[in-house]
């Protein structure tokens, strides 16, 4: 095993753990807390994988800005704490379907590549910003159009709907 | 050097995850929260396949990917204070008004 794997096994288990946390958590805020640890950790592996730029537009975006709105959704409505009132009385077919869903990709996963071989090792190479953006701006103008107007509907949206409507 | 199944095995964990949050929660915002572990597990391969293949695309969509999840958790949250001002509650199996 190569440092490069190593880094990548700490993190991933670390990310997994924390995924974890983030779905059993009993009190919200703690669950939003590690919803950041799986995050960054999530980020770490895109650093390990030479994916610099997204890397640090997934610890500004989701870190920043996702769970900062995901606190201020816990805050404004009633967060009760406990097991019973978060979770479902029938979890366990929740965890039914979970693991039955894990088992199935992780039988594809070696069916179709070799887990144990070396046969899809790869080097990482960093991918430069620069790189990234001429990707974006030469080949997928269209979808980039496309992102920034949903952007805007949602910005619009979300504004519509949260708004306080006395006169209706 | 990395091998690919590995982070493909992490990945597919993070998303189970996420499946089992969105079945076991009855907090909207905590199903959203599971629901933004899906997309990470998502957006993990598509990383890792641009890693592998040496191909930027991967990239490009992973942030496309991110985008839509910011406007999805906006929009979402818009839609959960909604209900909790007009019903009280946010509890999923109690908002039921679409039910047949």
């Amino acid at each position: 095993m190569s440092a490069q794997e190593y880094a990548f096994i700490v993190l991933a288990v670390v990310g997994s753990a924390s995924a974890i946390a983030v779905v059993t958590a009993r009190n919200v805020v703690h669950a939003a807390l590690y919803l950041v640890l799986s995050l960054l950790s999530v980020g770490g592996v895109y650093l390990v994988l030479g994916a610099e730029f997204v890397a640090w537009v997934q610890i500004l975006i989701y870190v920043g800005a996702i769970v900062i709105l995901f606190l201020f959704g816990l805050m404004l409505t009633k967060a009760p704490i406990g097991r019973d009132t978060l979770d479902n009385q029938r979890r366990w077919l929740g965890a039914l379907v979970g693991l039955g869903i894990f088992a199935g990709l992780v039988f594809m996963i070696q069916d179709a590549f070799d887990v144990r071989g070396d046969a899809w090792a790869f080097e990482p190479v960093q991918a430069t910003t620069e790189q990234v953006g001429s990707a974006m701006f030469r080949s997928y103008i269209l979808p980039f159009e496309a992102i920034s107007f949903l952007l805007l509907a949602a910005l619009i949206g979300a504004v519509v709907l949260a708004r306080k409507d006395d006169a209706a | 050097m990395i091998r690919l199944p590995l982070i493909l095995i992490f990945s597919a964990f993070l998303f189970s995850a996420g499946v089992y949050g969105v079945l076991a929660r009855r907090n909207a915002v905590m199903v959203l929260m599971a629901i933004e572990l899906m997309l990470n597990a998502v957006n993990v391969n598509l990383v890792a396949f641009a890693a592998q293949l040496g191909d930027i695309t991967g990239q490009v969509f992973a942030l496309f990917v991110i985008a839509v999840a910011a406007a999805e958790v906006g929009i979402g949250l818009a839609i959960v204070i909604l209900i909790f001002r007009n019903r009280a509650t946010i509890n999923v199996d109690e908002v039921n008004l679409l039910k047949w």
